[in-house]
């Protein structure tokens, strides 16, 4: 996990698109992500809450064009790093600059250019969709209200709402509003905090499908504990636990180093002695595991050896054949485990 | 994009705030008890015995205020920023270009003119008073400016514990308790016992610290410069230390 660690470089993101190039194998492993201009910078942020370290020496630059996901077990610190990237908290030490205004010093108008979910979408119960987001648009300075109120119920599909008080809406609709009000001055950086948190499947396609569409010309960070959700909606990952940046690559170069990748099952119709010392004899082979007619195989580093394994398996009555894919929870959980306080 | 200063986005709060009071029953049923109770204070045998005493004033309406406030003020001022704190719209408003002194002074002010209006309801008071005899209307109108003044302090005094806590009930006790707090240190009781057992000094200390003393200055028709600028210095005095407590506790 060594060489995935690299917390307080600030060039880890190049690092990263350059470590799953050609060291990909079969697949491409990211799109050649445009070297889009920096947007947010965090260098060496450090928060303390009592003996808790809360955020422990985080720094990352985050591009236009980056769809940022912040995985981590609850607690890891996400929220606190999100808090701080708006505003809203003062670190210990270090600095935040967004689109080339630092968060403490230049705060206002650091904080123009944020659009900002908080965790649970909150908003004003009483006031209506409408009433709130144009609050919201008047506190931003937005010129035009009207039209910035529209297009940004246009764009959440809150147009059967608009007029309702936001308590008596369901939680679908809360975070969609929440989203608007983020968009509404149409920031260069959207954070969000856990914005599918909470809602039942469609509800969170809807949600996924709302940020795809609005990446192209922003940077969006979103913090998440759904793993399938970084897989979908983002082109680079992160994990973060007990504040410390842990991991920072793309989804696909993630899956390719979790445990479990490109391992293969076979099922055979004899008996997968011969067949399974056979392949334990070759150099790529790392463990093989035999049991009564299925025969699994982990290549060494994780490397896709299906031809060479269809090779030795001929003859041996195949049945069948698997190739897995990586899967992000395991990565995860080795990855986060594993850190000591 | 609006131009950033110490108080950008004071508008668009104040304005939010301010229709809040009227979107909400909270507001109206904060009027109508503030009205029911002046007046019946006011007319009752028992208190203000305002037509037994035959004379064209508001004394027993400005007698009985400050007590009225005491536990009104409190009211509209606990939700402030507990409630904020409490469904975290504090993460929301403070993430936004505004500054925390221009959210403070926004919901403040809103309040403060909240409470305006209310007085300004009890017109019929005054209606009352003019059509019975020939009031003096410069002690009427300094009353008044006493009533808004101490609405003011109070208001910034039931802030802060609004802004300390997240439980709406623990900042209305103690916005409550501490305005009867500076009530009573005027009452000529307090004074003298602390008369007897500090000293004089002492005593001239929390004359001057009084906010009965000041207000009663003011209901008497006198348009002391002094009492109105001890109005105003306690009121900022409170919402600065407001808004450092804010600061520190926002995100806890």
């Amino acid at each position: 996990m060594e060489t995935m660690t690299k917390e307080q470089d600030p060039s880890n993101h190049q690092d990263a698109e350059q470590a799953a190039g050609p060291a990909a194998g079969d697949e491409p492993v990211s799109d050649p992500q445009p070297a889009g201009e920096v947007l947010v910078e965090v260098a060496d942020l450090f928060k303390h809450y009592g003996p808790i370290k809360a955020v422990d020496g985080i720094s990352m630059t985050v591009r236009r064009g980056d769809i940022l996901g912040f995985m981590g077990p609850n607690g890891a610190g996400k929220t606190t790093a999100m808090r701080i990237l708006t505003g809203f908290l003062a670190p210990d030490s270090g600095s935040v600059r967004v689109c080339g205004h630092d968060i403490s010093s230049d705060s206002l108008a650091a904080r123009q250019r944020i659009g900002y979910l908080p965790e649970n979408a909150p908003a004003y119960g009483e006031m209506t969709v409408t009433g709130f987001l144009e609050f919201v648009a008047e506190a931003r300075g937005v010129a035009d209200i009207d039209s910035a109120v529209s297009r940004v119920i246009g764009l959440a599909e809150l147009r059967k709402v608009k007029h309702q008080t936001i308590e008596t809406l369901s939680k679908g609709f809360k975070r969609r509003v929440g989203l608007a009000q983020a968009l509404i001055h149409d920031p260069e950086v959207l954070i969000l905090d856990e914005p599918t948190d909470g809602l039942d499947p469609n509800q969170k396609a809807v949600v996924q499908d709302l940020i795809s569409s609005l990446s192209k010309d922003k940077c969006i960070i979103l913090s998440t504990h759904i793993l399938d959700e970084v897989e979908r909606v983002c082109n680079r990952a992160m994990i973060i636990s007990q504040g410390k940046l842990l991991v920072d690559s793309t989804p696909k170069e993630l899956i390719r180093r979790a445990p479990g990748h490109n391992v293969v099952v076979l099922q055979l119709s004899e008996d997968p002695g011969a067949l399974a010392a056979k392949i334990q004899d070759a150099e790529w082979c790392d463990v093989v595991e035999a049991s009564d007619r299925t025969l699994t195989i982990y290549p060494k580093n994780g490397e896709s050896r299906l031809s060479e394994i269809l090779e030795l398996a001929k003859g041996s009555g195949l049945e069948s054949v698997e190739q897995q894919e990586g899967r992000l929870d395991d990565l995860f959980r080795q990855t986060t485990q594993g850190v000591s306080r | 994009m609006s131009s950033s200063s110490r108080f950008t986005g004071l508008k668009s709060i104040f304005k939010r705030e301010l229709k809040g009071y009227f979107s909400t029953p909270l507001g109206y049923i904060f009027i109508v008890i503030f009205l029911v109770a002046s007046g019946w204070l006011t007319v009752s045998r028992d208190f203000g015995r305002f037509l037994e005493l035959r004379q064209a004033g508001l004394d027993p309406f400005f007698t009985y205020v400050p007590w009225l406030f005491v536990v009104l003020v409190p009211a509209v001022a606990m939700r402030l920023w507990a409630e904020e704190r409490k469904t975290g719209t504090v993460e929301l408003l403070f993430t936004l270009p505004v500054t925390l002194e221009a959210s403070y002074l926004g919901k403040f002010l809103a309040g403060w003119s909240f409470l305006g209006f209310s007085l300004l309801l009890t017109w019929p008071l005054i209606w009352q008073v003019a059509r019975l005899g020939e009031p003096d209307w410069g002690v009427l109108f300094t009353g008044y400016l006493g009533c808004f003044l101490l609405a003011g302090v109070y208001l910034a005094i039931g802030m802060l514990f609004s802004a300390i806590t997240k439980n709406q009930v623990v900042a209305f006790i103690l916005g409550t308790t501490v305005t009867v707090l500076f009530l009573l240190v005027g009452l000529p009781q307090s004074l003298e016992f602390v008369g007897n057992y500090l000293g004089g000094y002492a005593e001239q200390v929390l004359l001057a610290l009084s906010v009965t003393d000041h207000f009663e200055t003011l209901t008497r028709g006198l348009m002391e410069l002094g009492s109105i600028f001890f109005f105003l210095a306690f009121t900022a005095g409170w919402l600065i230390c407001g808004m450092l407590a804010l600061d520190r506790v926002k995100a806890s």
